[in-house]
């Protein structure tokens, strides 16, 4: 008995303290950074540029580059992701064999290394499709598309982001009642006009979830951009799709391993990581606001 | 269409809605197949262009072959004629070697200390990682107090949300210190510090495959259990991490797919030095980290790009392996255990 009792008590011990510790983990990390970081953190910070080479001023090209990043790619993947999710759950035949395989695609896509995703960023958009467009609307010999931008770190970043999309807005879909479609369609309306006016205005919620995810995501992923279109350093705003851009994740990167200096400027590594952070999570926590929203909705 | 049946009228626009979403549907498949294309197509001149010393090594092919099982490569090698160029051109010979020195007069492509490297690095984390996320679930599940699960949440997917530069950056500064302060050993950035940050980026993802698995464990399979005068702890690793298995089998392997493929944390944890060492201490060189750390530097079409399109293709290979054996073992060995309850 008492053997027992000293089993029961270390296993619920073990389970608990792991459990503390993946706390501890959360709460080290994000104190770490939220006392170090704010400290640096001013207005002028988060509008002005780097200067005295990089060792002073601010990051706002960082930031602009990040919105831009995230905003091409959220134009390109959300209807993407919506499209394909609005097949997945409204139109396909679950069983087809047709269907099976883009959820497999789906799924595979979601499992595949970042880096890779910059790879084939490099290898198809930059020399395939980037080179083939120089080749066609460019003087002979001149570079323009066919190298790193911010074009095609946007379209990489889409495709990366795009099964966090399609899950989120399938799952969406899903919590519309089946009630309201088949009313809808007694009542007439054809299976578009259904789509169009029931189901995607009920699943609103759910779709801004997938983009609001998919935007942090891909705020924070810097390995597709390390070769696609990221900047060290730029003295001017990129103005052009074929202009090359700064980014929080890659600053971060580049600073604390690249710079030459990385002590002197640890105050701005801090407090550029923690501009990063607050921007992820505020995208996150929306998110996780808007699904319990449409969750709640589903068990109605 | 049952519907239609009464009024067959032919709608355009129906028609036309729907070809247009199947069609888009299409992409994402599309975006595989050519990811497949042209992560490949960029390794491919390494095969043809390959020396004559390659011919006279065939056991090292094999090996090769086991790694990124690339029936292309194999077809290279056979149909290759012996063409004498020895600078800088990755012979099989020379992927295979030990040393890792892209950059030099003469460049040598072994490839072998970043495969052991990034094996070591995942294992580390996969070692660090598996007991806390299984044992954490398992808290939840069964032990927990109720305000206990509630924190529990939030604080997985906050740790999930950190991106991984964010974890790299914390593993670089504070980590490092705090690890070499503990143990005391020379290299401050090294194959465990880049293991243990690696660790934070998995722990997410076993526990909460974990716990899933744990919360589709049929009730009436503990009940039964408690009813029987089993204690909670006895259910719960007699009775519900049995039946969870598959699950958590599940889990660990998409764990080690993302340790395997995670770039930003060991590129900035790990020291990057590409060589052989059992030691934990000692600095390593990833898969990852060596395309993240040379590629923007590399020349278009040199032998060196192609091997890092190469080790690309393996890392590629690799996870979408890993994913598709979990995946099949979470459906088939799922469905069949609890189908006869």
């Amino acid at each position: 008995m008492i053997q027992k009792k000293i089993l029961s008590a270390s296993v619920s011990s073990a389970t608990a303290l792991s459990a503390f510790f993946i706390l501890a983990i959360v709460a080290v990390v994000m104190g770490n950074i939220i006392i170090e970081g704010s400290s640096t953190i001013t207005w002028e910070f988060l509008t002005g540029k780097p200067t005295e080479g990089m060792t002073q001023g601010g990051i706002f090209p960082a930031i602009f580059g990040t919105f831009l990043l995230v905003v091409i790619m959220s134009i390109i993947g959300v209807p993407i992701g919506t499209i394909t999710a609005i097949y997945l759950t409204e139109y396909a035949n679950q069983r087809s064999p047709f269907a099976r395989l883009i959820r497999f695609a789906v799924n595979t896509l979601a499992g595949i290394p970042a880096i890779v995703f910059g790879l084939f960023g490099l290898g198809f958009f930059i020399q395939f499709v980037g080179s083939s467009m120089d080749k066609a609307l460019m003087p002979a010999g001149q570079l323009r598309w066919g190298q790193p931008n911010i074009l095609w770190a946007s379209l990489t970043m889409a495709i990366l982001t795009l099964p966090v999309v399609i899950v989120s807005v399938e799952e969406a879909l899903k919590s519309v009642p089946r009630e309201l479609r088949e009313a809808s369609l007694a009542l007439g309306a054809t299976k578009f006009e259904t789509i169009w006016k029931i189901v995607l205005p009920n699943s609103l919620a759910g779709m801004l979830t997938g983009g609001i995810l998919a935007v942090s995501r891909g705020a924070g992923e810097v390995a597709p951009i390390l070769f696609t279109g990221a900047a060290y350093f730029l003295p001017k705003l990129p103005n052009s799709l074929s202009d090359q851009f700064m980014e929080l994740g890659y600053h971060i990167y580049i600073m604390s391993t690249q710079s030459p200096d990385v002590e002197a400027t640890r105050g701005i590594q801090y407090a550029t990581t923690l501009v990063l952070l607050v921007l992820t999570f505020a995208l996150n926590f929306s998110a996780i606001f808007l699904r319990y929203r449409v969750r709640k909705n589903m068990a109605h | 269409m049952p519907q239609n049946q009464l009024k067959k009228k032919f709608r355009l626009g129906e028609v036309i809605a729907e070809k247009v979403v199947t069609i888009v549907a299409f992409f994402s498949l599309a975006m595989i197949t050519l990811i497949f294309v042209f992560v490949f197509r960029e390794t491919l001149p390494i095969f043809y262009g390959a020396d004559a010393e390659a011919s006279s090594v065939p056991a090292q092919i094999e090996q090769q072959e086991t790694y990124g099982g690339e029936g292309v490569q194999e077809v290279a090698m056979q149909s290759k004629t012996s063409s004498h160029d020895t600078e800088g051109i990755a012979s099989i010979d020379n992927l295979t070697g030990t040393t890792w020195q892209p950059v030099s007069g003469k460049p040598k492509f072994g490839i072998v200390p970043l495969v052991l490297g990034s094996l070591k690095v995942s294992l580390i984390a996969v070692l660090f990682a598996v007991p806390i996320a299984i044992l954490a679930a398992l808290f939840t599940s069964s032990f927990a107090p109720k305000w206990a699960k509630e924190l529990m949440k939030p604080a997985i997917e906050i740790l999930a949300g950190i991106p991984s530069v964010v974890i790299g950056f914390f593993a670089l500064i504070v980590l490092a210190s705090l690890i070499q302060n503990i143990f005391g050993y020379q290299y401050r950035l090294n194959a465990f510090v880049g293991g243990v940050a690696l660790s934070f980026a998995v722990i997410p993802i076993i526990y909460s495959i974990t716990e899933d698995a744990i919360s589709r464990v049929p009730g009436s399979l503990t009940e039964a259990s408690l009813a029987l005068g089993a204690s909670k702890w006895e259910t719960a690793i007699y009775v519900v991490l049995p039946a969870a298995t598959p699950g958590i089998f599940a889990a660990v392997l998409l764990g080690i797919g993302r340790a395997f493929g995670e770039t930003m944390i060991v590129l900035m944890a790990t020291g990057n030095a590409a060589m052989l060492s059992a030691s934990l201490f000692e600095p390593v060189r990833t898969m990852s980290a060596t395309i993240g750390a040379e590629m923007a530097e590399v020349v278009f079409g040199e032998t060196h790009y192609n091997v890092l399109f190469l080790i690309g293709s393996i890392l590629f290979l690799f996870t979408f392996v890993l994913n598709a054996i979990a995946e099949l073992f979470v459906r088939q060995r799922m469905m069949k255990k609890f189908q006869g309850i």
